[in-house]
């Protein structure tokens, strides 16, 4: 049970984090909740879909279907999280301004939360497609249903304490600082998932240069350590990153940083063009 | 849905163009039987690029993981599947198997 347990916290923990931190990001959208529920859901069933199809996806591109799945979701998690970053860096300041003069909470359509919507569908489908897979091991190995489950929800519940954790954490933080707090957090979220990205490339033997280990700090803090997972999913570290994960993480950081620049200084050409209105 | 899947990933895969380099490499077997790992201690030249090829004799599905190495995939009960691991500097590295990680565990010796 305790195996179990320990197991599905890790993975949980990942998608909470990065859930409770979309939350914050989102806080001034009234129906933020109704969306993160929405990419839970969906999230979770697309788990399931790939673990029933694990096959088929093993077996595609010779061999490497699974790496590059991989690969695909968390470069696709990237460019989400670029957008919503970019879009709030835009038009951030005048609907808070706004919000404040009409004196509520800013509504649906103002606000692109399909790309954190997005996000935490792809953050969940990844996490679960592994619990879903370990679980299924679990049951036809003949562990007992009652072990599984108890330890599954105590896992479960930990990881989500966990998410909450960081939610009621940050928001404590004034909200003058706290715009740019998120988005320095989730700036370095994105880059984390794009090292991320490059290792999958790599295992897929897609990527070939810059493999080499540049450092090793699992002495200090080791990535299956509470703090290590703690730290791998919010700011993407890595104890032991190869290079290409280092260039990676601080191309991702230089592209979608200078575009947020870019579309902050006023009379500017603007880069990006806004969201599409929600239906409501 | 099955084949859309298999179509992108397919598409994905011939865009970025496997190396053809990865079928000349040497190959080495391992195998899972009862949740553990044989050989557990697997020998591999260094600074060569080898192809690691991990047969699931048993039932459930196991994840190979390699924090050192930097690889983690999901291997099917009674499937296999290919890691290609390399070029290494001499030295040991040791990965487990993730589902079950009491019993299935390994190191890849490299000299």
């Amino acid at each position: 049970m305790f195996s179990t347990a320990i197991l599905v916290f890790r993975e949980v923990l990942e998608a909470a984090l990065i859930i409770g931190l979309v939350a914050v990001a989102s806080r001034e959208l009234a129906s933020r909740f109704k969306w993160i529920s929405i990419g839970i859901g969906s999230g979770i069933l697309g788990a399931i879909l790939i673990a029933m199809m694990a096959d088929v996806i093993n077996n595609a591109a010779a061999g490497m279907g699974q790496e590059l799945l991989n690969a695909m979701i968390l470069l696709a998690a990237v460019i989400m999280l670029g957008w919503h970053n970019i879009w709030m860096k835009k038009h951030g300041r005048e609907l808070a301004v706004h919000a404040r003069q009409l004196g509520q909470a800013v509504s649906d359509g103002q606000q692109p939360m399909y790309a954190l919507t997005i996000l935490v569908g792809l953050a969940v489908l990844r996490e679960g497609a592994e619990v879903v897979l370990f679980l299924y091991s679990m049951v036809v190995s003949g562990t007992p249903a009652g072990q599984i489950a108890s330890g599954g929800a105590a896992g479960l519940a930990v990881g989500v304490a966990f998410g909450a954790g960081l939610y009621f954490g940050l928001l404590r933080i004034p909200m003058r600082y706290l715009f740019r707090f998120t988005s320095i957090l989730l700036l370095m979220l994105s880059a984390g998932l794009a090292a991320q990205a490059a290792g999958f490339l790599v295992q897929a033997n897609v990527i070939n240069v810059m493999t080499s280990t540049l450092w090793d700090t699992s002495w200090l803090v080791s990535e299956r350590s509470v703090p290590g997972n703690i730290l791998h999913a919010l700011v993407g570290y890595i104890a032991n990153p190869m290079g290409i994960q280092l260039l990676f993480y601080l191309a991702t950081i230089s592209i979608i940083g200078s575009l947020m620049w870019l579309v902050d200084r006023p009379g500017q050409v603007r880069m990006v063009k806004p969201a599409p209105s929600l239906p409501s | 849905m099955k084949q859309l899947v298999a179509i992108i990933i397919c598409t994905a895969a011939l865009v970025v163009g496997l190396p053809s380099s990865a079928w000349a490499m040497p190959e080495f077997t391992l195998r899972i039987k009862e949740h553990k790992f044989t050989p557990t201690v697997l020998h591999i030249p260094a600074n060569t690029k080898v192809r690691l090829i991990i047969k699931n004799l048993d039932a459930t599905p196991e994840e190979f993981e390699s924090e050192e190495l930097h690889r983690e995939k999901v291997i099917q009960g009674h499937g296999q599947g290919v890691v290609f691991i390399g070029p290494l500097a001499p030295g040991t590295y040791s990965f487990i198997g993730e589902f079950h990680e009491a019993t299935a565990r390994g190191q890849i010796v490299v000299k």
